[in-house]
């Protein structure tokens, strides 16, 4: 007989589930303003503190405090607040759309616009982003992307970029910086550090920011990209989004209990941030600071977003099943739209009236594009890219295989 | 010039970097040690370690940075050290290079050729061994090539690194040093003796989908590619039965019009790989055959493969499929 106690499996479990509330106590939160801001020149192995502590910018009041304030102009933060507010209004006018089976399927991003358009906004032209299927944001942001568009994709009609390849949600828009999305988690993740380290072979100024959620970093992509970013010193960011939830499981069965998904990057010896995702000035600091040492030859920079994914995992998801109805609301990081809403009417640069009026503008020009986009068709309604398009771009040049097969697909459709 | 099979990959790499400043060399070991078969010996003294370097221990990684990369505009050519070590590459291979172009509708592609020693006969065991080639040919997006010889070597690797689409490009290292009939108990002959060890020095080309008729002949059509090219060649010299070999280099897609005019002509086919056999690739070539040439043929079509089996060590010859097996399916093809 052993006299060793028997061995238990170990199975985390998050503290709020449907009935119970969420003990929020696990994430270790800093005070606004609390934790210091490194040259850019920081040495990895002395960000090992930033790791576990929550870069934070904005305090309840809605004040901008401490070293990471970042130096700009309301006009910036406006166009910051106006993205996250045309992001929301999206998700949710995009919502109601599958709930109207005009589209087949959707992803929000509710509660996590600050990161993708804080970032979007501290990123050049020509730097290419690789996002999950939660970074609308990132397109959102900028003015040179058409909604309708946007909305053809996920209508999978006629003016469909991806000519209705693709699951909705899953864009690509190579001139906005915005990689192909994949269903397939974290391979985007080195592949933004391979693109990385062509722009560092090349001698170009161009940087990657590579994006992925808490639950994916548990995939072995993640850490291919920290390896590879860290030995070749590639100019890319590495965003990790911890919105405490993939599907239906807590961070802490991806790897988070008792640790941050930070402490992985210092780990790797990149250097690391811990940052309110839910604060846009947080984000535009963070976000600045490792574009300058990606663009500074001073190598990669992961930054763990700290956030709460508000709505459900996507249009198929009942996030009620596993953990509490009003978890969001608790998150002790707040909203990001209310929360920059009040600190730039604290600065006087921003009002109710305002706020009103650009909702409603917005709301305005999402119905618009909608409408305009649904002119073009709809899966549901027909109208899509032709059955024979389906064999295009497989390869470069169609082989005859697959000339072959389209042939009889066509004979096939002209019989009906 | 006389080259073995190595110094024509290594050739066409050279060749390559030369001409193209967006084709860049990495893998692990690939760098300053020059590869361990030395397919890259040389080149990064050459070019520069931001041109050919080393890369970690990850399958992963560097399929997945390659994607990367070709995504940016450069022309990645990279090495996964054995074929049988692909597998951790498989979710960036498969879901990835393939896809890129297809479901970004040409917004982004992915050139870039994936460079992995295969096949056995060299007493490799079970991961030294494989030729996992079908799990490539089923993919679509990406091509399957796999040269016999240091000429189509060279020229197959220069078209796979100027070709935009994917290429996994099989090298079957037990031809790397010289051709092997599968008489494992006789001495090798080095590429130095053969005819298809002269490779130009300079640039130039093997097209792809295109196969070889290796060895005309009029009683039977092989198709085969790779070490089996010659396994079948001794095979035919050895039961007098007139083979047309054909080396189909290009394995998917591939240059069907020259198989069905071989087996239109012969009106027998033997199909012969290393691979295992169910669901292997041959299982492709045999359906292809019976749909293309159902009325020419005067024998069912003979399968010469691997075994079910993992590829086992001490029983190298055993499952190798070598002469005597696949003169035996020449018999039975006659025969039938």
């Amino acid at each position: 007989m052993s006299q060793n106690q028997a061995l238990r499996l170990h199975v985390p479990e998050p503290t709020g589930r449907p009935g119970h509330e969420t003990d929020f106590s696990y994430l270790h939160l800093s005070r606004a303003g609390e934790v210091r801001r490194p040259p850019v020149n920081a040495l990895p192995s002395d960000t090992g503190d930033l790791a576990y502590t929550l870069v934070r910018v904005l305090d309840d009041d809605g004040l901008a405090l401490g070293p990471w304030a970042p130096q700009v102009d309301a006009q910036l933060l406006q166009r910051g607040l106006r993205a996250m507010m045309k992001t929301r209004i999206y998700d949710a006018r995009m919502l109601i759309a599958q709930r109207q089976k005009k589209i087949s399927f959707y992803m929000q991003c509710l509660g996590e616009e600050a990161i993708a358009t804080a970032q979007a906004l501290a990123l050049q032209p020509g730097d290419m982003c690789f996002p999950t299927y939660r970074q609308q944001g990132l397109l959102l942001a900028r003015d040179d992307v058409d909604m309708v568009e946007m909305i053809c994709q996920l209508m999978s009609n006629e003016r469909d970029p991806m000519k209705g390849r693709q699951l909705p949600v899953m864009y690509s828009y190579k001139r906005a910086g915005f990689f192909t999305i994949s269903g397939n988690l974290a391979t985007q993740f080195i592949q933004a550090v391979g693109w990385a380290m062509a722009s560092a072979i090349k001698g170009d100024t161009k940087i990657a920011s590579a994006w992925i959620g808490d639950g994916a970093t548990a995939e072995a992509d993640f850490h291919t990209a920290l390896t590879f970013a860290h030995v070749y010193r590639a100019p890319v960011i590495l965003n990790v989004v911890n919105n405490q939830w993939a599907i239906s499981t807590f961070q802490a069965i991806a790897g988070g209990e008792a640790t941050t998904f930070a402490a992985r990057g210092v780990g790797c010896g990149i250097a690391s941030l811990r940052v309110d995702g839910n604060d846009f000035l947080a984000v535009y600091a963070a976000s600045q600071w490792a574009a300058e040492r990606a663009r500074s030859n001073l190598g990669p920079t992961l930054i763990e977003w700290v956030s709460y994914r508000v709505g459900a995992h996507s249009t198929s998801d009942d996030p009620s099943r596993y953990r509490p109805a009003d978890d969001a609301a608790r998150f002790p990081l707040g909203d990001p739209i209310a929360r920059l809403k009040a600190h730039l009417m604290r600065l006087g640069a921003w009002s109710e009236q305002e706020h009103d009026a650009t909702q409603k503008e917005l709301e305005a020009q999402v119905g618009a594009a909608l409408k305009e986009a649904e002119r073009y068709g709809s899966l549901a309604a027909g109208h899509m890219a032709s059955a024979a398009a389906m064999f295009d771009d497989v390869y470069k040049d169609m082989p005859a295989h697959l000339r072959q097969q389209r042939e009889q697909l066509l004979k096939l459709s002209s019989c009906k | 010039m006389q080259m073995t099979m190595i110094q024509a990959l290594r050739s066409a790499m050279d060749v390559m970097l030369a001409r193209d400043g967006n084709v860049v060399v990495f893998g692990q070991d690939v760098g300053y040690f020059g590869g361990v078969f030395r397919c890259t010996e040389g080149l990064q003294a050459k070019y520069g370690s931001s041109r050919v370097f080393d890369a970690p221990i990850s399958e992963g990684g560097i399929v997945g940075a390659a994607v990367g990369m070709a995504a940016y505009g450069l022309r990645p050519v990279v090495e996964i050290q054995f074929a049988d070590y692909f597998y951790p590459a498989s979710d960036q291979i498969v879901s990835e290079a393939a896809r890129l172009r297809y479901r970004s509708a040409g917004d982004f592609t992915a050139p870039m050729t994936i460079r992995m020693p295969c096949g056995g006969g060299i007493f490799g065991g079970q991961t030294h061994s494989q030729s996992p080639e079908a799990l490539f040919t089923h993919v679509c997006g990406i091509r399957t090539v796999m040269p016999s010889n240091p000429y189509d070597a060279k020229g197959l690797l220069i078209a796979c690194i100027e070709n935009d689409d994917p290429v996994i490009f099989l090298e079957p290292k037990r031809l790397y040093n010289g051709p092997f009939d599968g008489h494992h108990d006789q001495p090798v002959v080095p590429w130095s003796q053969h005819r298809l060890g002269e490779v130009p020095e300079g640039h130039y080309s093997v097209p792809l989908e295109s196969a070889a008729v290796f060895r005309p002949g009029a009683d039977l059509t092989v198709l085969t590619y790779g070490t089996m090219v010659f396994v079948s060649e001794a095979a035919a010299n050895e039961s007098g039965i007139d083979a047309e070999i054909i080396d189909l280099r290009s394995l998917w897609p591939l240059d069907l019009p020259t198989l069905v005019a071989s087996v239109k002509k012969t009106g027998r086919c033997v199909v012969v790989h290393e691979a295992t056999r169910s669901s292997g690739f041959g299982a492709e070539l045999t359906a292809l055959v019976q749909e293309h040439c159902f009325y020419h043929l005067e024998a069912p079509i003979e399968r010469v493969t691997g075994w079910d089996t993992p590829y086992p060590h001490a029983q190298e010859w055993a499952y190798f499929p070598g002469p005597a097996r696949v003169a035996a399916a020449f018999k039975r093809a006659m025969e039938a």
